[in-house]
């Protein structure tokens, strides 16, 4: 049996599949049953900035909107409840339940896109237990005034902020959308973060052409989104000084092997979790010890990064574009 | 659900010197009745809903009475029930409570006798509200209490917040002490509503006024089984009387009882109450006796009177039943010459009202002195009519005069039977040690709830007392509010409104152009404008206002309150801005140490929900310091612009007068004689109110436009309309005005959809339905909302033309459909409900099927309050002057009332037809056409009213004293159509069993229900017809009890028509269900799903709440037709599909429930499983209906008597 304990973000786990932050990561029942099948770790659902915000201020707008607006419904039309739960109160709820009730280590999740009175909650998640915390940077970059550099100077900040304020290990999710994403994983390795979750899927818009509306709902990764990670995960292997995570388009023991043969340290599941159940990941793991076992690998360590770009006879393969490869092989025929 | 000690959060618990406390009196009253009770059985109703609210809140979050657990709070289907529960909690021993006013006293009654009867120790407090009589008025004076005084309740009377709160413990202690139950009354909305400073009373106090040997005594009369007694008996000639005579001794007892417990308090707490406290000159020879809180007023006077050495007085009663004759008469100065009995009620042809009677029986029986007083009665006060120090002064010269007037009234001018007296208005300053502020607000932008904080923090923290008190409009939509403020080192006994006041914040610019707000405007006082204008808002101002800021001097400061509220993101609400103005500009507090305690009591207010809304909150604060400017004035008025006339100057005569002065707040000023005597007014009205409230319009766009007309539909204040004219009527039409090709045969036609935009509330629900997009830009439909500003004009022009073209021909339109159901007028028209209301659609397509012929029963309720509150009224007439006719009667008996209203109609019109076929020999054809004609649609009531028109040209020739009595009725040879209107609330509640009879008779009536789910009216109570897991109140943590299905009770008498509709999920088949409903010669129910701001949604997208309601099954569609089962069919279609959409998924979209998934989600996530399964199960058992055969046919039983259905009067049209 290949010994497949991996370290992530300073955490020992027995083998290198996470439970991605999903909708089955967000209630206990789902977070026992990850862990039963053999979840590494879980990953919390993002405690957004936004949604956060959006509830409380729905909130004040449903208690405070017809409230003094005539004389017979004085107070307005609901009654005062004794504790409205907001958003981070949910949140710090589940945490707390995930931590007194499972074993594997528990990563909290935090969504921001800025610095300000919101990043005080990386310190209240440490102060109820987070193992770790993914840091979720789920940012579309629609502000055509801001430049690249604009937003990635707030990534940093961000990233400093919160380093400042907790010591536990920290991770830092993005997506790939960057002009040069080596280089920023190395500058955010550097603002402080001690992993690389690569890389965040955004909620792509779809159109519905009865209503003519934009329609953005949850489309599920598939396997092919794998590709991407890949690549980076090779690249950045050895080349910057932080973890990394791979997240998206994992859904088979196969995937797993290839991640941790370029670099991953832990690869992430959800999409192939929420559509094949919770069962699912046992049957990953046992897939991927099967494969390290059959060709008799003793450790983990011994595959991880063994086809990274650094240490692959064809480094150019991990930076060619795909029709160039096509071109290349093409050959007319005689 | 946290458990907290009793009344922790007040800090009341403790012993030591009590807190003092900034509360309205029914917290104040509540916060007692809460500590010492353990039933409270309520039914909501104005102005004392907040007590059965707040003892509900408590109890949820745990408060224990001073006995150490949680009082069971109750909602009961109407007064009528809370009272007998009351009876019966006390029965069984508990000490039990309720709270109530107005009608809902008189429907108590009943069970105050027994209670009393009984003698069992009981209170109940009310906050004293008119009772409705030529009207409906949910405002303060003893109409109720004293209807309630020959019922053997001993009543005892508070004036003041403090007082109510000390004279609901003294009363709660009597009555145990007694044995006799207790009515504790104050002042609706004067009392109850007012915000004061006053001591609180510790759990120690109540304690120790609550004796345990007492209590126990009370559970040792209890029905038990271990001691078992009988009581309720039926008693004959031989005893009844001689029993009745048994409890004496306990009535008369009662005051030295009340006079003790009143000196235990005091002992307890330092204030001394008496049964009659007399207050003014030792020796007085004027006094005035009063109870209530116009006491407080008339001391004001007496210390000023009796200062500039006028021997006057006051006796407060405070005991009013039973009335202590020795008391009383000891209370009185020995030199009182002359005592005015002021009440507050009146009893139509009584010698005097009650408390004159009395004072003058009391006079006769024992006064000890040698010259009996002379005594004057006067009313006062009716309805929360203003009682003001000059009109205490008023009184006071009249009983000097050389003959003062036996019976008096005070504060209007009777012009009539001139019984008013004359004051001077101007006769009384108010005094310099009180600060007093009025600021004007809109219902919606916080005006109410910051004026609520500002008197707190000052009352609270400084050694000031405050004083709050708020006036609304009549609208739920853009309702005015204006906030009274007072603060002063001494206590603030003044319960009227500020007269004269040192600081005025307008935070609706707009009202200066229609309304004189600066009145009230003291010499010099501040002002504080909320403007959009900035520098150049002087402006803006119209050229009165102008002239009052420079002729009075006002110092006068200007502040963008909305832009600093949207640029801390907080969009409508600018209470805090405007709260923090008014701080930096009086000198209550340090200019730090106020802005502190604004941002303290943001805390307070905002912390639970989250520090994205403090955080909001706290830069409003910072940002309107920085924002607030002084207005740049030139010393003189710069405008020739004067404000706007309130009503047109086309308006009828009575508009004019009457409405016009109500709506320029100058209805006070009224005369008697101006006023219908029987409270009839004229409909039509609410077009003359153009109140201009929209910041954004409509505007339509024909190249877009599909002529759906849904968003006329829709528009629940009927300010979209729809026409289509020749094109050759639009020869004149204005260059702006838009019309588009409209297909018919003529092939000349021009379709219009015209905005009225000064009606329009700018609501959105028309751009939300509109389908028609933009093939460019999707985002542009055919109807769009627009800044109103830049339109504002044009619309004007271009709505006033659309008035001069003509109405559709009603028989030529297809009225069961939409497009032709939105061609024809409607005669209900913009209302004041809330903005994007989900009843008054159907309302207004109810009159554009039907209005020419309607007679509407309309219960108590928002559509009461939209139909029928003065000014003005949106039911209205067509060009033949017809319409609907309307009436309320009350809350319980809308159905009754409806149903008499069929039987009234049927027996008139029988009579007609009586006298037209006595006269047919003579008449000949054309009578036998009137009695023989099917009457059915259109274009049959259309020649039905041509022969009717011809039978009043041969009636004219043919004089005769059988004919003028036929002249007389012969409308009503068209048959009237009788529409029961009205909420869940009383259907589901309290009306319920009126209405179970109705449907019962088998009458031909129809019952509109505009189910809201949730008492909307008085303020989002649950109803029988809230459903499961959505939160209301007394429903705090999710309703768990499934919604009660009317329709299916209603389908089990199987000849009862009834549709399940929802507009925005189907709309032709709701227009159809009217249609069927009209048509069914029995009684139909229509339950009509109804979206609310109770709901917590966003109003603009109501029409597709309801569409996501039927498509998840938690509203499903259905008619039932028993004339389908005369046929072999099938009773029941269901006109929607099965559920295709999760129930939560319909849920979380609305505030009532997310909000419960968000406070409490594994409770929420269980109420709405079993939510989802009541879903499930009643599709199934619909599904199961739909096959069901019944044999017996209704028709087969009505057959039987044709007379119930009004005998052959052409039953088809209705």
């Amino acid at each position: 049996m290949t010994d497949l304990t991996t370290s992530y973000l300073g955490l020992v786990l027995d083998h290198p599949i996470v439970a991605s932050s999903s909708p089955l990561t967000g209630d206990i029942d789902h977070l026992l049953d990850l862990q039963a099948n053999g979840a590494a770790a879980v990953v919390l659902p993002s405690l957004f900035e936004e949604q956060v915000e959006h509830e409380a201020v729905a909130l004040e707008a449903t208690y405070e909107w017809a409230s003094g607006m005539n004389a017979e419904a004085h107070g307005g039309y609901f009654p005062e409840l004794d504790d409205y739960n907001t958003g981070a109160e949910r949140y710090l709820d589940l945490l707390d339940r995930a931590k007194a009730e499972l074993n594997v280590p528990v990563i909290a999740s935090l969504n921001g896109t800025s610095v300000g009175g919101w990043t005080h909650y990386a310190e209240v998640l440490q102060e109820h237990g987070a193992d770790a915390l993914e840091l979720n940077v789920y940012y579309v970059a629609a502000d055509v005034e801001l430049s690249g550099a604009d937003i990635e100077r707030q990534y940093l900040d961000l990233v400093e902020q919160v380093r400042t304020r907790i010591d536990l290990p920290l991770a830092v999710k993005v997506g790939p959308f960057f002009s040069s994403p080596g280089n920023f994983a190395r500058q955010l390795a550097a603002a402080g973060a001690d992993g690389l979750v690569l890389f965040n899927r955004f909620y792509q818009p779809d159109v519905d052409l009865e209503e003519l509306t934009v329609a953005p709902d949850l489309v599920l990764s598939a396997p092919a989104e794998m590709r991407l990670v890949l690549r980076w995960i090779a690249i950045l292997r050895g080349r910057v000084d932080a973890h990394l995570a791979a997240t998206t388009g994992v859904h088979g023991a196969d995937d797993v092997v290839k991640l941790v043969l370029a670099g991953a340290d832990v690869t992430m599941m959800a999409s192939a979790l929420l559509r094949d159940g919770t069962s699912h990941l046992r049957a990953v793991r046992d897939g991927v010890s099967g494969w390290f076992s059959e060709r008799d690998y003793e450790s983990l360590g011994q595959a991880r990064g063994s086809l990274s770009q650094a240490s692959v006879a064809d480094p150019d393969a991990f930076e060619r574009a795909n029709y160039m490869k096509t071109l290349l092989s093409y050959r007319p025929p005689v | 659900m946290s458990v907290a000690g009793p009344d922790a959060k007040t800090g009341l618990a403790g012993s030591g010197p009590p807190r003092d406390v900034m509360v309205d009196g029914n917290e104040a009253v509540a916060k007692i009745a809460h500590r010492v009770s353990e039933v409270i059985a309520i039914y909501p109703i104005t102005p004392a809903s907040p007590m059965g609210e707040l003892s509900d809140a408590w109890s949820n979050e745990g408060r224990l009475n001073i006995w150490g657990s949680v009082p069971d709070v109750i909602e009961m289907q109407s007064e009528a029930g809370a009272a007998g529960t009351l009876h019966g909690a006390l029965q069984a021993g508990a000490l039990a409570t309720t709270f109530t006013a107005s009608q809902g006293l008189l429907l108590m009654i009943p069970n105050l006798y027994k209670v009393a009867g009984e003698l069992t120790p009981a209170v109940i407090h009310v906050a004293a509200r008119t009772v409705a009589t030529h009207a409906l008025s949910i405002f303060g004076d003893h109409s109720d209490v004293m209807a309630a005084r020959q019922t053997g309740m001993a009543m005892l009377a508070s004036g003041s917040v403090q007082e109510a709160q000390d004279l609901a413990l003294i009363a709660h202690a009597s009555t145990l002490r007694s044995r006799v139950p207790f009515i504790h009354f104050f002042d609706g909305f004067r009392t109850s509503h007012e915000v004061a400073k006053i001591a609180a009373v510790h759990d120690a106090t109540l304690t120790s006024m609550l004796d345990d040997d007492l209590i126990a005594a009370h559970r040792a009369r209890a029905l038990d089984p271990d001691r078992p007694v009988l009581r309720g008996t039926a008693q004959n000639p031989d005893v009844f009387f001689q029993a009745r005579e048994a409890a004496n001794p306990f009535h008369e007892a009662v005051p030295t009882v009340v006079q003790a417990e009143m000196d235990r308090f005091a002992s307890l707490t330092g204030r001394q109450y008496r049964c009659f406290d007399y207050y003014g000159h030792p020796t007085a020879t004027d006094v005035i006796v009063i109870m209530g809180s116009g006491a407080g007023t008339v001391r004001e006077v007496v210390d000023a009177s009796t200062a500039a050495g006028r021997a006057v007085g006051v006796v407060e009663v405070h005991l009013y039943r039973p009335f202590d004759t020795t008391a009383f008469l000891a209370s009185l100065p020995a030199t009182a010459e002359r005592l005015a009995v002021l009440d507050r009620t009146k009893e139509p042809g009584a010698i005097g009202e009650p408390l004159y009677l009395d004072t003058v029986a009391a006079l006769a029986e024992g006064w000890p002195h040698l010259e009996r007083p002379t005594v004057i009665g006067g009313r006062y006060g009716l309805s929360s009519k203003e009682f003001t120090p000059a009109m205490v002064l008023g009184v006071f010269d009249e009983l000097a005069s050389s003959s003062p007037r036996r019976h008096i009234t005070v504060g209007i001018v009777d012009d009539v039977t001139h019984t008013s007296i004359d004051f001077d208005a101007d006769a009384w300053s108010e005094p310099d040690h009180v600060t007093r502020a009025v600021f004007y607000g809109l219902g919606s932008d916080g005006t109410v709830g910051a004026s609520k904080n500002t008197a707190r923090i000052v009352g609270e923290q400084t050694p000031l007392h405050a004083q709050a008190y708020f006036v609304y409009d009549s609208k739920k939509s853009g309702s005015e509010t204006v906030s009274h403020l007072r603060f002063s080192p001494e206590p603030i006994q003044s319960a009227y409104l500020v007269g004269q006041a040192d600081f005025v914040g307008v935070h609706h610019l707009p009202a200066l152009d229609r309304l004189d707000l600066l009145d009230v405007a003291a010499p010099g006082a501040t002002l504080l404008l909320n403007s959009p204008f900035g520098a150049g808002t002087w402006e803006h101002l119209p050229a009165e206002v102008q002239e009052v800021i420079v002729a009075k001097e006002l110092e006068a400061w200007v502040i963008d309150g909305h832009r600093v509220a949207r640029a801390a993101g907080l969009d409508r609400r600018i209470n805090t801005v405007l709260q923090t103005c008014f701080f930096a500009l009086s000198d209550l507090l340090p200019q730090d140490q106020a802005i502190e305690a604004v941002k303290d009591s943001i805390t307070k207010t905002y912390g639970r929900q989250g520090p994205a809304v403090l955080e909001r909150n706290f830069r409003t604060v910072d940002g309107a310091v920085a924002a607030l400017h002084r207005l740049a004035n030139p010393g003189e008025v710069t405008t020739d612009r004067r404000r706007d006339q309130v009503v047109a100057a086309s308006a009828p005569d009575f508009v004019q007068r009457v409405t016009g002065a109500m709506l320029a707040n100058r209805g006070d000023l009224l005369p008697v004689s101006a006023l219908p005597v029987d409270g009839t007014f004229p409909t039509g009205t609410s077009a003359f109110e153009k109140r201009s409230i929209a910041n954004e319009i409509p505007i339509w766009d024909p190249e877009i436009c599909i002529d759906c007309a849904r968003c006329a539909l829709v528009c629940p204040h009927a300010a979209i309309r729809v026409k289509v004219v020749p094109r050759i009527a639009l020869d004149d039409a204005p260059v702006s005005f838009r019309h588009k090709e409209w297909q018919d045969e003529t092939g000349q036609s021009r379709e219009i959809i015209q905005v009225a935009p000064d009606d329009c509330t700018g609501c959105g629900v028309c751009v939300s339905i509109c389908p028609a997009k933009s093939k460019e830009m999707v985002k542009h439909k055919a109807i769009n909302m627009e800044a109103k500003r830049p339109h504002l004009a044009t619309e004007r022009a271009n709505w006033d033309y659309f008035l001069t073209l003509p109405e559709s021909d009603r028989t030529t339109l297809k009225l069961a459909s939409i497009k032709g159901s939105q061609l024809a007028q409607p005669l209900f028209e913009f209302s004041g409900a809330c903005a994007g209301c989900g009843e008054t659609p159907y309302l207004k397509l109810l009159t554009q099927l039907f209005g020419d012929r309607i007679v509407v029963a309309n219960a108590t309720g928002c559509s009461s309050i939209y139909g029928g509150n003065l000014p003005t009224t949106p039911w209205t007439v067509d060009d033949n002057s017809r319409g609907p006719a309307w009436a309320n009667s009350l809350f319980e008996d809308n159905a009754e009332f409806g149903l008499g209203l069929r039987l009234g109609l049927d027996r008139i019109a029988e009579r007609a037809r009586s006298l037209l076929r006595s006269l047919t020999p003579e008449i000949g054809e054309l009578a036998r056409g009137l009695l023989d004609a099917d009457v059915d649609d259109e274009a049959t009531i259309a020649a039905q009213r041509d022969r009717i028109t011809e039978l009043r040209g041969w009636l004219a020739d043919n004089p005769s004293p059988e004919g003028q009595r036929l002249a007389a009725l012969a409308d009503h040879l068209v048959r009237r159509s009788v529409w029961i209107v009205g909420g869940d609330g009383w259907a589901y509640d309290i009306g319920f069993g009126g209405l179970d009879h109705l449907l019962a008779t088998g009458r031909d009536v129809n019952v509109l229900v505009l189910d809201t789910e949730v008492y909307s009216n008085t303020g989002g109570q649950t109803s029988k017809a809230t459903p499961r897991a959505a939160v209301a109140k007394f429903s705090a943590g999710g309703k768990p009890t499934a919604k009660k299905d009317l329709g299916m009770i209603a389908m089990a008498y199987g000849n009862v028509y009834v549709a399940n509709v929802a507009m925005g999920a189907n709309m032709t088949q709701t227009v159809r269900a009217m249609a069927e409903a009209a048509a069914h010669p029995g009684p139909s129910v229509i339950i009509a799903y109804s979206p609310c701001i109770a709901h917590g949604i966003d109003m603009s997208d109501m029409m597709g709440h309801q569409k996501l309601a039927a498509s998840s099954g938690y509203w499903p569609l259905y008619r039932y037709d028993p004339r389908r089962e005369e046929v072999g069919e099938h009773g029941l279609h269901l006109d929607s599909r099965k559920p295709t959409v999760p129930f939560r998924e319909f849920a979380m979209t609305e505030g009532r429930f997310a909000l419960s998934a968000q406070a409490n989600p594994e409770v929420a996530g269980a109420l709405m499983a079993a939510a989802q399964r009541d879903i499930d199960d009643r599709w199934h058992l619909y599904e199961q209906m739909v096959e069901v055969e019944r044999t017996a046919r209704y028709g087969l039983v009505d057959d039987a008597d044709d007379d119930h259905r009004g005998g052959g009067t052409g039953s088809g049209d209705d």
